[in-house]
């Protein structure tokens, strides 16, 4: 269908991408549509279930509501942006360690909420966990291990 | 365990081998897959319940530009469905609908947007049909065959599976106890909700093969559904399944948006992509069957269970699905779990206006089991005696053979319910909790596995097949498909440790049927005891073919040789070590490749009677479980303060893997008793909630703490001794909750889900001198059919009279 294209400037884990795109697509649809960047997942696409989480100058927003117009001049982190290099972030190892992934679909989401978490406040406790992350969903782990692994990386990190 | 400390890997706590692809984003699901000149699919569903479908005028959709191509269901007349008896589905609707959400066209355009406004200049002129709703409704009403949901399925009427049979003798049994228990509980129904939504991806190429991916539990009878339905040969049909977002039995079945992808792939000759909205997966569901169940039991002063006569209703939305086997499954498993010396079970299942019900993790026994358990607990009360203690005096023998025929091999239940009782200090909480707190425990037990597969055969349920080539990597091929729960970790896990390496070191190659020998399929809790036994004698094998190559190197016996850590050494020449690669290179040098191959076929079932083929399995899993809950004297507002869970694994693949499983499924049952279901508006027959807000499943903060116990026991027919643990631990959740309510405040909630205003108006009910209790009162009045009588095994042969 024809629609109406327009050139964004995006920043996104550090680098800065210029892409032509329809004005309604969501930050989600460009991450995984005209970027490739496919670790962003969704899981309704209507702001219910924080599986597109990423994050914007660092806090979490979800991507299947957000406009890329808007994001212009913010720094974009998706996770793939997380690690450093190959070195996966304490999260990511804490998550894989202690079983944390399972199907691993909400993982990208959880990962990035905890993320933003742990920039703010380096020791949460359970419940500020628990907190954090309500907005994340997941069917499979019954999210002990994730409240586990975010502790593991906050211990890490230290 | 001793046992188990002789294992390098099996029954340690490791990391998933997928784990830290997935955590890093690199993990590619389905919908992640882009191919060049992809077209976009979209399936316009009806708006009606119920109707005939008058007309349908597609050529303004096939106007818009950008669209390539857009269908209905008469070009694809063949129907299917998982089950052979019950292959009552059309990829799209041919001549009615059967309920909101059922396709009736399909689209390939440009990209999703265009194909969604395609779906929009779709005119479809409908002629509505009474719908029907309710399970009571469908049972009941007769009618003529234009006006039923399928006029050429079931057993008249909306009837769609309709069976009884007996064991013993249940009325002698009732006449010789001393009192009788009856009651009536209904569990509503829910869905499987995984994160990922549906998504598949079809390409039919140049020589006329057709791959597709799909996040399907089922890859193989995915493949033999594409073949017949597209009536390709099966040679010409390739099913990749790509790491699934979760499945639950959601995703067991053939559907309409994969068959749709491939037929517009054939016609337009580009790949093309449906990916379900959240919406449509509601729509898709297969999820929780509600059932209506009636109860009567009998039984001894002294708390002997005499006889059970237990009858279920399902409502099964409008198709077949699993129905066949999820309508036995909720008569199947009672026996397994107490000793039932005469059992009868009659089960009717109907079709209604609604998505179709399926498999959800349990498949047609957690219902039962909820049941079940309230009545062990009601029974314990009138008794006075402790609802353990009940459990104990009526606990089944391992090494036996229920009065239905299941063979029990190991058994930990009583080592179970043991466990959680001390752990939780259940004796001393039981009726001794200030008001508004309460305790409450309830038992559960899961197959491993189906012992049949879902068309008839006599073939092996899983295979695994092994390389090893002269660089010393070794490659297993498995039709497997790890939806979560970890099969590419078992996989790995037990080859590595048959050939003495690290799982990290095998290769995987899985769930493609061009590539990987058959699994049936990541249900029913098969894949550890069915693929893990494939694998072990796989790995076994190669074993055996790679030191036979490496004796006749060294020229001495293959039993000298030992393969461990990576090496393989003759035990009476120790210092001298060579590398699993070096050895390798030896044995390809004496065999040629190194291929080998392993099969697991589960033992045959002991019953003969009709219907004795859903509820055997190779083993049996066993749960205990008990609940603490606080609710709220005045807003009968319920938090579960803590879960205390013992799960009888036999051994552990995978430690961690399996607290994994536990706390999944003790999250999933907490869903189910609380908060989870799937009502409809009854005049307009649309699902109230489509959406993940007003579908209310279990937060971060609803979680309370759990405690795992692992009962172990070595099981000789799982690989190293394993037992399921994907499933099992749900099912005593939900009545464990509400034993737990009763114990707090009093009131039985004999339905699910139990939420606050249920135990108030009970509370209510109470507090004016009434019962105190929410919950159905009455079955449908319908006739089962004359119930099969089947002779018990032997040793439950005058088991009624030695009781008397
Ligand atoms: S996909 Fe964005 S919140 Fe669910
Ligand atoms: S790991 Fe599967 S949804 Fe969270």
């Amino acid at each position: 269908m024809d629609t109406e294209k327009t050139l964004l400037t995006l920043h996104v884990n550090g680098e800065r991408h210029e892409l032509l795109v329809p004005v309604h697509k969501t930050l989600l649809e460009v991450l995984r549509e005209d970027m490739g960047l496919t670790g962003t997942k969704h899981g309704c696409e209507v702001g219910e279930c924080g599986t597109c989480t990423v994050l914007v100058d660092g806090l979490p927003i979800l991507s299947c509501l957000s406009l890329p117009i808007e994001n212009q001049d913010q720094e974009i982190t998706t996770i793939e942006g997380v690690a450093q290099g190959s070195e996966p972030h304490p999260l990511q190892s804490a998550f894989t360690q202690l079983g944390a992934a399972q199907c691993g679909y909400c993982t990208p989401g959880m990962i990035l909420t905890a993320k933003a978490l742990l920039d703010e406040n380096a020791d949460p406790d359970r419940e500020t966990i628990e907190e954090a992350l309500s907005g994340n969903l997941c069917r499979c782990t019954g999210y002990l291990k994730i409240f586990e692994a975010v502790e593991m990386a906050a211990e890490q990190s230290k | 365990m001793a046992q188990a400390q002789e294992y390098a890997h099996i029954g340690k706590p490791r990391p998933k081998v997928d784990a830290m692809n997935k955590s890093m984003g690199i993990t590619k699901f389905t919908d992640d897959i882009e191919l060049p000149r992809m077209a976009f699919g979209k399936l316009l569903r009806s708006t009606q319940a119920h109707a005939k479908i008058k007309n349908i005028d597609v050529s303004e959709a096939e106007k818009l530009p950008g669209v390539y191509k857009v269908i209905t269901g008469h070009i694809l007349p063949i129907q299917f469905g998982i089950m052979p008896t019950a292959e009552d589905e059309h990829a799209m609707a041919t001549k009615k609908v059967r309920y909101v959400g059922d396709p009736v066209a399909a689209v390939a355009a440009v990209d999703e947007e265009t194909a969604e406004a395609a779906c929009e200049l779709i005119k479809v002129e409908y002629e509505p049909i009474d719908p029907i709703f309710s399970i009571e409704k469908a049972v009941t009403t007769s009618m003529d065959a234009e006006h039923r949901i399928h006029e050429d399925f079931g057993f008249g009427g909306n009837i769609h599976k309709i069976v009884a049979m007996e064991f013993g003798d249940v009325d002698g049994a009732f006449e010789q106890a001393d009192f009788i228990d009856e009651g009536v509980y209904f569990f509503e129904g829910n869905t499987h909700l995984p994160m990922e939504q549906h998504s598949a991806i079809a390409h039919y190429d140049g020589t006329g093969k057709l791959t597709m991916w799909s996040a399907t539990q089922t890859p193989h009878y995915v493949h033999r559904a594409l073949s017949k339905v597209l009536e390709l040969p099966p040679n010409k049909v390739r099913i990749i399944a790509p790491p699934t977002g979760g499945g639950f039995g959601g995703k067991d079945d053939p559907f309409s948006h994969e068959i749709a992808a491939c037929k517009l792939s054939m016609l337009i000759g580009r790949p093309v992509k449906f990916t379900l909205t959240r919406e449509e997966v509601f729509y898709t569901h297969r999820g929780r069957h509600p059932v209506l169940m009636w109860c009567k039991t009998g039984w001894k002063n002294d708390g002997t269970l005499m006889g059970m006569h237990f009858k279920s209703f399902l409502d099964g939305g409008a198709h077949g699905s699993y129905g066949p086997a999820s309508t036995y499954y909720t008569g199947a498993l009672q026996t397994v779990t107490c000793k039932v010396p005469a059992y009868k079970f009659e089960g009717v299942r109907a079709f209604t206006n609604k998505p179709p019900c399926g498999p959800k993790r349990g498949h047609g026994t957690p219902q039962p089991r909820f049941a079940v358990e309230i009545v062990f607990d009601k029974v314990a009360e009138r008794l006075g005696i402790d609802p353990i203690d009940l459990r104990t005096k009526n606990m089944i023998d391992s090494h036996s053979l229920t009065v239905n025929w299941l063979q029990i091999t190991t058994c930990g239940l009583q080592e179970c319910l043991d466990k959680v009782g001390e752990a939780s200090d259940f004796k001393n909480k039981h009726n001794k909790l200030p008001h508004g707190k309460g305790v409450g425990v309830a038992v559960g037990s899961y197959i491993c596995g189906a012992g049949l597969p879902i068309y008839w055969n006599d073939l092996p349920h899983s295979e695994v097949q092994l390389q090893v080539d002269r660089m010393g990597t070794v490659t297993a091929f498995s039709g497997a498909i790890d939806i979560g729960q970890g099969s590419d970790t078992v996989l790995a896990t037990i080859v590595a440790e048959v050939l003495g390496l690290d799982p990290s070191e095998i290769q995987l190659v899985t769930a493609d049927t061009d590539l990987t020998p058959i699994d049936l399929g990541s249900y029913s809790s098969r894949v550890t005891m069915m693929m893990g036994n494939a694998a072990k004698e796989s790995a076994e094998n190669m074993r055996e073919l790679m030191l036979a190559g490496v004796a006749e190197h060294l020229k001495v016996p293959a039993e000298r040789l030992e393969m461990k850590g990576g090496h393989v050494w003759d035990t009476e020449n120790p210092s001298e070590k060579m590398t699993f690669r070096k050895a390798a290179e030896l044995a390809e040098t004496h065999k040629g490749l190194l291929g080998s191959v392993g099969s697991y076929r589960p033992p045959r079932k002991k019953g003969s009677y009709k219907g004795s083929g859903v509820g055997p399995s190779p083993a049996y899993s066993y749960s205990a479980c008990v609940a603490q809950v606080d609710v709220d004297p005045e807003t009968a507002e319920i938090k579960v303060e803590k879960i205390w869970m013992a799960h009888d694994i036999g051994e552990c693949i995978n430690e961690t893997l399996v607290l994994g499983q536990v706390e999944g499924s003790v999250y999933m049952g907490l869903g189910e008793a609380l908060m989870e279901e799937y009502p409809y508006r009854d005049k307009l027959g649309t699902h109230k909630i489509p959406s993940m807000l007003d579908y209310k499943s279990p937060t971060t903060k609803d979680m309370p703490p759990v405690e795992t116990i692992l009962v172990k026991g070595h099981e000789a027919r799982g690989p190293f001794g394993a037992k399921e643990v994907g499933q099992g631990p749900l099912l005593p959740i939900m009545p464990a909750i509400a034993n737990a309510v009763y114990d707090a405040v009093g009131v039985r909630i004999d339905e699910l889900p139990i939420t606050a205003e249920k135990i108030l108006a009970a509370m209510e009910q109470k507090e004016k001198d009434g019962p105190g209790r929410i919950g159905p009162d009455k079955i449908p009045d319908i006739e089962f059919p004359p119930a099969i009588k089947v002779e018990p095994p032997d040793e439950w042969k005058g088991k009624l009279s030695s009781l008397e």
